[in-house]
C-alpha cells in the first residue's frame, strides 16, 4: 500500500518516523540489516543515501558497510522508482518472442533510455528482468503485481495510455 | 600443537591458527593477496591454494592445522591455478606498469613475474574510472585494484572508521568510500593504513616531491627541513639496507645535496611538547579534573576524535603535535631571530605518516596567512626524490644538523614508538613530582607491540596511571571503557597505527614480518646513545624559553604552541528532507553524537507539535547530520541560529522561537 504513495509525500516526517520505529522493531540490531531496508525501502520506495546514513549511525555500523549491502542485492535500489514498475520479461523465451520490440517501445513513449530509467515525474520506472518463469505466457510484462502475458507492441501502448490518463 | 607434513618434510605447529601461517615458518613464502595476520581471513585470492590429503585443493589461509595433515605447495594443478588467478587478475586490470607510482613494489607486478605469467589470454580492460585525488593524503585509481579487500578490513577492522567498502557484485563489484563519494568526502582520517597494505598501485601516497623540488630551486625560498624521529630508522630500507639502522647523519648529507638550507630535528619540538604536555597534564589535576587526558600529537586520531567521539574533545590536550609545534617556532620565533619574512621561510617535513599531510593543511595552522608547515613529505616520497637525483643513502658520508633546531633529546626521539611519548612524560613528571632530578628509568611496560599497555607509575604519594593504545579501534575500545567505568586512568596516548609512528604507512613498504619491530628496536638504540635523555635538558628549549615562551604554558605559548579542535561531521552532503516546500527552516541534528543525546526524540515532538498547532505547513522540517557543533548536543537550527543543547524539556522554547520567527515574516513583507 506504501507503494502507491504520491510523490511529494516520499520523504515527509511520517516516513521518517516510520524509518525510526523499524530500527526500534528489529531493537537496534545490525544483524538486522537486510529486512530493516527491506522494510526501509517498501516505506520510501528506495533507498535514500541519507536515510543509509541514519541507519549507519543508528546501528553503529560504518555506512560504506551499508550502502555495500544495499548494492549488493538487486531488490535494493538507491535511485527513486516511479509510482508504476514495468518490468519486461528479457529471459531466453521471452527474448525470442520479441521483448526488445517492447522495451524499446516503453522508451519511446516515456522518454527513457538505458541510463534514465525513471521518469522525471517519477510515474514509472522500467526494468528489465531475466524469467520471470511465466515462458509459456511470453512475452511476460510485470507492473506492480500484475501479470500481462503475450504482450504485442499494441498492446504494450495501450497500456501505458491507460495508465496514463488515469493519472491525469 | 601437531605435526603436518609440507612436501614430504614434517613441520611441527603450535599456535598458528592456519596452514599458511605454518608453511611460511616452514620458510616457503607462498604467495597472497588478501591474507594479513592482523586481520580477519577473506580467502579471496586463491593464491594460497594447497593441496591437502583427503581434503583435495583447499585455501591454506583459511585451512586450520590438524595432526597428520599431508600438505603439498606446488603441484602443478596447484601452479596452475595460481597462475590463471593471476591473470585474470591483469586481464582485468589497468596494465600501464612502467608509468604506476607503485611499479617496482607492486604484489601483482611481482607475483606475475614470479610465476611466470608471460601472457594473459583474456583481452584488454576497456573502461576507465576516474582517478580520485581529494583525499590530502591519498591517491585512489580504482583501475588498478584487484578487490582483495585488504583496505575494507583495515579501515574496518583495525582502524574502526570504515570509510571503504564493496559494492555491487560479481563482475561489477568494487572498492569505493561510502556511498561512492569521494574519499575526502567521506570520515577518512588520512593514517594511510589502508594504503600500506594494499597490494597494488590503487591507493598510493599523494605525491608532492615536485613542489619540493620547485621550493628546492627557487632562490627567494629558504627551505628548512625537520625530521621526524621515525624516518631515521625507516628510510634506509629503501635502499637496501638493514630496518632500524639510524641514517639520520645520511640523510642530512642528502638533504645538503639535494639543496636544503637548514636541516633540523622534530624531537626538538617533542621535547618540547613534552614540558607543555605535562604542565597541562598537571594543572588537569591540580584543577581537579577527573576525565583522562588524550595526548594530541598523532592527527588521525584528533580526527578521529572530531568524527567519531566529540563528547572526548575537552580532554584532548590541546598541544599541537610537534610538527606544528616546529613550523610555528620556524614562522615565528626562527623568522624573528634571522630577520627574515616567514613567507620566505619554506618548511618542509619528512614525516613517517600520511595523515601530517592533512594536518598541515588544517586553518588552525595559518596564521596571519603564514602557513606553519609548507610541505609534508612521507619517507617514501624522499627516498624517491633521492632516487631521481642519483643518490645512494648508503654511500654518503655523513653529516650533522644544523644548529639552532638540529638537537633531540632522547625523550625526544622515543616520540616514534608507540609508548614514547609517555614514556618521555613520565620522565619529566616523576623528576615534577619528586621535586628533585632522578636517574633515568625506562618503563619496558609502554614498550612493545601489544594493542593496549596499561601502566601504573608511583612516585612518593601520587599515583599515575597510564594507558598506551595504538591503533583506532583500540583508542575506541578504551573511551568506551573508560566511559562505562570499566578502567580509570589519567593520561592516554594514542597513536593511529599500530606500532606507532615507526609502524606509519608514509615509511617504505615493511619488506619482512619483523621489519616493524625492528625500526622500533633502533630507535630505542639511538634513545640509549643520546647524551641527553630527559626534554627538560635540551639546552635549546631553556633558550626558547628565556628568549620568547617565557614559561610553559604561557599566553605566548598558547598562542604559538596549543590549538583546539571541532567536532566533523562524517560524510558531507546528506540530509533528510522531513517535510516539503519553502518555508522556515528547521534542522535537528541526527548526527551520531546528538542522535545519542536524543536528538530524534526531539525532533519528533517538535513534529508532532508543529502539527497540532497547524504549523505543519509553515515549517520545513529536516534531519541533517551534524552541524560540527556535537558539544553543543543535540542541536536544532531554527533560520539560520543554532541552538544548543536542545533536549525534550527545551521543545517548547522551540516551539516558541519558531511562532516568533514565522509572526516575523509577515512584518517583513510589509
Ligand atoms: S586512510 Fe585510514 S581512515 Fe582513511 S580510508 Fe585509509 S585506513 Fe581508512
Ligand atoms: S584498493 Fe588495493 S587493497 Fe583495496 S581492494 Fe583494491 S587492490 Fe585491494
Ligand atoms: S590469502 Fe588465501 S585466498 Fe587470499
Amino acid at each position: 500500500m506504501t507503494k502507491n504513495m504520491a510523490p511529494e509525500e516520499l520523504s515527509t516526517s511520517r516516513t521518517f518516523a516510520q524509518v525510526n520505529e523499524i530500527l526500534d522493531k528489529h531493537e537496534r540490531n545490525p544483524r538486522s540489516l537486510i529486512p530493516i531496508l527491506q522494510e526501509i525501502q517498501d516505506a520510501y520506495r528506495y533507498l535514500p543515501t541519507e536515510i543509509l546514513a541514519y541507519v549507519a549511525t543508528v546501528l553503529g555500523i560504518s555506512p560504506a558497510r551499508v550502502y555495500g549491502v544495499t548494492t549488493f542485492y538487486s531488490q535494493f535500489s538507491t535511485q527513486p522508482k516511479g509510482k508504476y514498475v514495468i518490468q519486461v520479461c528479457d529471459g531466453t523465451a521471452c527474448h525470442v518472442r520479441g521483448s526488445n520490440p517492447l522495451i524499446e517501445a516503453v522508451e519511446k513513449r516515456l522518454g527513457l533510455s538505458e541510463d534514465n530509467r525513471t521518469t522525471d515525474d517519477l510515474l514509472f520506472t522500467l526494468e528489465t528482468v531475466s524469467c520471470l518463469g511465466a515462458c509459456g505466457l511470453a512475452p511476460v510484462v510485470v507492473i506492480n503485481e500484475t501479470v500481462y502475458g503475450e504482450v504485442s507492441v499494441d498492446r504494450m501502448t495501450e497500456i501505458l495510455a491507460e495508465l496514463q490518463s488515469g493519472e491525469e | 600443537m601437531g605435526e603436518i607434513t609440507i612436501n614430504g618434510r614434517p613441520i611441527t605447529f603450535e599456535e598458528e591458527s592456519n596452514v599458511l601461517e605454518v608453511i611460511r615458518k616452514a620458510g616457503i613464502e607462498l604467495p597472497t593477496f588478501c591474507y594479513h595476520s592482523e586481520l580477519s581471513v577473506y580467502g579471496g585470492c586463491r593464491m594460497c591454494v594447497v593441496d591437502i590429503d583427503g581434503m583435495g585443493v583447499v585455501g591454506a589461509c583459511s585451512t586450520a592445522p590438524r595432526d597428520g595433515m599431508m600438505v603439498r605447495t606446488h603441484t602443478r594443478e596447484l601452479r596452475d591455478i595460481r597462475k590463471l588467478a593471476v591473470e585474470l587478475l591483469l586481464a582485468d586490470h589497468d596494465r600501464e606498469c612502467t608509468t604506476c607510482e607503485k611499479s617496482g613494489g607492486c604484489q601483482l607486478q611481482r607475483l606475475a613475474t614470479q610465476l611466470g605469467v608471460h601472457e594473459i589470454r583474456f583481452g584488454e580492460r576497456d573502461m576507465s574510472m576516474p582517478v580520485d585525488d581529494s583525499n590530502a593524503a591519498i591517491l585512489r585509481n580504482p583501475n588498478k585494484c584487484i578487490l582483495c579487500g585488504d583496505c575494507v578490513r583495515m579501515c574496518e577492522e583495525v582502524q574502526e572508521v570504515g570509510a571503504l567498502g564493496f559494492i555491487n557484485r560479481g563482475s561489477n563489484a568494487m572498492v569505493v568510500p561510502a556511498f561512492e563519494k569521494e574519499m575526502g568526502d567521506v570520515e577518512c582520517v588520512n593514517c594511510g593504513q589502508c594504503m600500506a597494505v594494499c597490494p597494488t598501485g590503487a591507493l598510493v601516497v599523494k605525491s608532492e616531491t615536485d613542489r619540493a623540488f620547485e621550493a628546492l630551486a627557487d632562490e627567494n625560498k629558504t627551505v628548512i627541513v625537520q625530521i621526524a624521529p621515525a624516518v631515521r630508522v625507516a628510510i634506509g630500507e629503501a635502499f637496501g639496507l638493514p630496518a632500524g639502522d639510524n641514517l639520520l647523519g645520511k640523510l642530512v648529507a642528502a638533504l645538503k645535496i639535494l639543496g636544503v638550507d637548514k636541516v633540523f630535528d622534530t624531537s626538538l619540538a617533542a621535547d618540547l611538547t613534552v614540558i607543555e604536555e605535562t604542565q597541562e597534564f598537571l594543572q588537569r589535576r591540580q584543577a581537579g579534573e577527573s576525565a583522562p587526558m588524550f595526548t594530541s600529537c598523532c592527527p588521525a586520531w584528533v580526527k578521529f576524535a572530531e568524527y567519531r567521539h566529540p563528547e572526548m574533545l575537552s580532554s584532548l590536550s590541546s598541544c599541537r603535535s610537534p610538527q606544528q609545534m616546529f613550523g610555528s617556532m620556524i614562522k615565528r620565533y626562527y623568522a624573528d631571530m634571522i630577520e627574515a619574512n616567514p613567507n620566505d621561510l619554506y618548511v618542509i617535513s619528512i614525516m613517517p605518516c600520511t595523515a601530517k599531510k592533512a594536518e598541515a593543511q588544517r586553518p588552525e595552522f595559518v596564521h596571519n596567512e603564514v602557513t606553519d608547515v609548507d610541505l609534508v613529505l612521507t619517507t617514501q616520497e624522499v627516498a624517491a626524490m633521492l632516487k631521481e637525483v642519483g643518490l645512494d643513502l648508503g654511500r654518503l658520508e655523513v653529516q650533522a644538523l644544523d644548529s639552532p633546531f638540529g638537537f633531540g633529546t632522547g625523550a625526544g626521539v622515543m616520540f616514534g614508538n608507540s609508548g614514547g611519548v609517555s614514556e618521555a612524560v613520565l620522565r619529566h613528571v616523576a623528576d615534577h613530582l619528586a621535586g628533585e632530578e632522578k636517574p633515568v628509568v625506562d618503563y619496558p611496560q609502554v614498550r612493545g607491540d601489544q594493542g593496549i599497555k596499561p601502566i601504573r607509575i608511583s612516585v612518593g604519594d601520587n599515583t599515575i596511571r597510564l594507558a598506551v593504545v595504538h591503533g583506532l579501534k583500540q583508542a575506541h575500545q578504551m573511551i568506551e571503557r573508560i566511559k562505562t567505568g570499566e578502567i580509570t586512568v589519567d593520561l592516554v596516548e594514542v597513536m593511529a597505527c599500530p606500532g606507532g609512528c615507526t609502524g606509519g604507512a608514509g615509511q617504505p613498504q615493511p619488506e619482512r614480518r619483523d621489519t616493524k619491530s625492528q625500526r622500533a628496536h633502533g630507535l630505542y638504540i639511538s634513545e640509549k646513545m643520546t647524551q641527553l635523555r630527559k626534554s627538560r635538558e635540551n639546552p635549546i628549549l631553556q633558550t626558547l624559553y628565556d628568549n620568547w615562551l617565557g614559561e610553559p604554558a604561557s599566553p605566548t605559548a598558547h598562542d604559538a604552541l596549543h590549538t583546539t579542535y571541532q567536532s566533523r561531521r562524517r560524510i558531507l552532503g546528506e540530509e533528510i528532507a522531513l517535510e516539503p516546500g519553502e518555508q522556515l527552516e528547521v534542522q535537528v541534528c541526527v548526527g551520531t553524537f546528538c542522535y545519542l543525546q536524543g536528538s530524534y526524540d526531539v525532533l519528533s515532538q517538535l513534529l508532532s507539535e508543529l502539527e497540532s498547532e497547524g504549523l505543519g505547513e509553515a515549517v520545513n522540517v529536516r534531519g541533517t547530520f551534524c552541524f560540527e557543533q556535537c558539544q553543543g548536543g543535540p542541536s536544532v537550527m531554527i533560520g539560520d541560529e543554532i541552538q544548543a543543547r536542545v533536549t525534550l524539556e527545551r521543545v517548547p522554547e522551540m516551539m516558541e522561537t519558531i511562532r516568533d520567527h514565522l509572526s516575523g515574516t509577515p512584518k517583513r513583507l510589509d
